[in-house]
């Protein structure tokens, strides 16, 4: 396999109603990523997509709808659907087609428009569960997750206002993303005061629904040295899915991506990622997800990512930072957006280029993270300098 | 690069423009309907409902119950080799006292969506709605049983069982 490297990146702003459409998202963020590397469209070999439900937008085959504001006419061209773990696979399936030797660059491109459902995106997902024994049920998503939260603290012992405190580092993280939808100080009290959506899921510790796009630039090692004097490299990737029943799974904890992210450190010779890794986007469209998916990252032991937030070393300024970005609780959650975000917010720490956000002390290495499907799917991808 | 972008594209709308109409947009109401088969696996369990039983099946080289009741168990990824009886009984995995619906819309009076492990089944759990009671003394690990429709108003479905109900 060839090496890869992340050359440029775009977003727009996250914002829970977008005036633009999907393909005019898709589009001025995809100049945008172009022009941070001093490429045009005719230097793209192929283009990859990422957004998640047709359902949104009630377009089938939606990327075929994105496929000019991507770029994508008469260019190899796919879309890689995992649900909510679309955004982190776009940037995975953009590394093997370069990897690979069959492209020389690739642009990674992710948009997602929720706004156009109403009353709420939300019902997009009751064809998400079984249709027969879950369905009519009146399924609602935030029973899943509510679900899982209540396992996983019942586990470990972990509290909500625990829990509470990655909405608070957050949306306070997110303060100095320029396109952030959701910034501000909060307390830990806001967060228990605010209203019970799905005990013990409330208000504050969920994501908003967001309209937005992010874009990712790939290029092979010998592209990658001519464009740019600061290549951010692809060191490792990985995803891995678990069954479709979930009373067939404990939900304390996601053994998926924790094979997702072996496969990923694997790639990377990584065998220490508490020490090993600088900084970390899990993915936190819930604030208990931030712990969860850390733990499955390997960034600590089972039930100790509560006790990390406490002490404070998942700040921005700790040892190390977990969404410095402010993540999909701050910054917004466009689902497949909010992936690729993550990924470019790697791009922009270890370039030194995060402004008011970069993390101190230089990092080196970081890895991003995304979960989804049928609450199932762990993706996984590592960076470094 | 991040630092040197001083606009970033989007334009962000209010709730009142899309509420006001003041701006342009379209509006599709689609009208889709849907029959499916059951077919084998759920097709049994569901029979199973009708008559007031929980069924799963068994897989007799891994020795595990699929619930709801399969045609093929996806580890051995053979078909499998019997149907078997479970109570219609288990514990509370975990749950919630959600106060959401479907899409979103608010519910005056919560629902405690659950997973409840079936007794007999080796700790696999499937979900339903527990109900009677304070939905705030529900636990994980408390003990609850199926309250089935009457007989004749089954239908074969997964809500032939009405609730659970703590025991």
């Amino acid at each position: 396999m060839r090496k890869v490297a992340v050359v440029g990146a775009g977003m727009t702003k996250f914002m829970r109603r977008a005036h633009e459409t999907g393909k005019e998202l898709a589009w001025e963020t995809s100049r945008m990523a172009l022009n941070s590397c001093d490429l045009t469209l005719k230097d793209v070999d192929c283009v990859v997509m990422g957004t998640a439900p047709d359902a949104f937008d009630m377009i089938h085959m939606k990327h075929e709808y994105l496929s000019d504001g991507a770029g994508a006419w008469r260019k190899p061209y796919v879309r890689g659907f995992l649900g909510g773990g679309t955004g982190v696979f776009t940037a995975c399936q953009a590394w093997y087609h370069v990897a690979s030797g069959l492209f020389d660059v690739c642009l990674a491109v992710s948009e997602e428009k929720m706004s156009s459902c109403l009353p709420h995106p939300q019902g997009a997902f009751v064809t998400c569960w079984d249709q027969f024994t879950e369905s009519p049920l009146g399924t609602s998503l935030l029973w899943f997750f509510a679900w899982e939260m209540n396992r996983y603290m019942h586990a470990h012992g972990i509290t909500e206002r625990e829990i509470a405190l990655v909405s608070v580092k957050n949306k306070k993280n997110a303060i100095e993303h320029p396109c952030a939808q959701l910034p501000g100080e909060i307390t830990v009290d806001d967060v228990m005061n605010s209203e019970i959506m799905a005990w013990p899921v409330k208000r504050l510790d969920v994501s908003p629904t967001s309209d937005g796009a992010a874009v990712l630039v790939f290029a092979a090692e010998d592209v990658a040295k001519r464009i740019t004097d600061k290549p951010v490299w692809v060191e490792g990737a990985g995803w891995c899915l678990d069954t479709m029943y979930i009373g067939q799974r404990d939900l304390y904890y996601p053994k998926y991506v924790e094979y997702a992210a072996r496969m990923a450190y694997d790639m990377a010779g990584i065998k220490e990622p508490r020490h090993e890794i600088d900084i970390a986007e899990p993915y936190d469209p819930f604030s208990y997800k931030e712990l969860h998916n850390a733990e499955g990252l390997l960034l600590c032991g089972k039930g100790e990512a509560a006790k990390l937030t406490v002490d404070g070393e998942t700040q921005r300024t700790g040892r190390q930072p977990w969404c410095p970005s402010g993540g999909a609780l701050g910054v917004g959650n466009a689902i497949a957006a909010t992936g690729v975000m993550k990924v470019a917010e790697l791009f922009w720490q270890l370039r030194g280029e995060a402004g008011g956000r970069q993390v101190p002390g230089k990092p080196r290495r970081g890895v991003a993270q995304a979960w989804g499907d049928e609450m199932q799917v762990g993706t996984v991808i590592v960076l470094g300098v | 690069m991040n630092e040197k972008v001083k606009v970033w594209p989007g334009t962000p709308l209010s709730e009142k423009d899309i509420i006001e109409k003041r701006v342009l947009f379209t509006e599709w109401e689609p009208n889709l309907k849907y029959a499916w088969d059951a077919g084998v696996g759920y097709g049994g369990y569901f029979a199973g409902l009708k008559e007031g039983r929980i069924v799963g099946t068994e897989c007799s080289k891994c020795r595990r119950v699929l619930l709801p009741a399969r045609a093929f168990c996806e580890w051995c990824f053979r078909t499998v080799d019997r149907w078997v009886q479970l109570n219609d009984t288990g514990i509370v995995n975990t749950f919630s006292v959600a106060y959401t619906g479907t899409a979103a819309e608010r519910l005056k009076d919560p629902l405690v969506p659950a997973l409840i492990e079936i007794d007999g089944s080796g700790g696999v759990a499937i979900m339903h709605l527990i109900r009677g009671g304070d939905p705030w003394k529900v636990k994980i690990g408390m003990k609850v049983k199926a309250v089935w429709k009457p007989k004749g108003k089954r239908e074969g479905s997964i809500n032939d069982i009405e609730y659970w109900k703590p025991v």
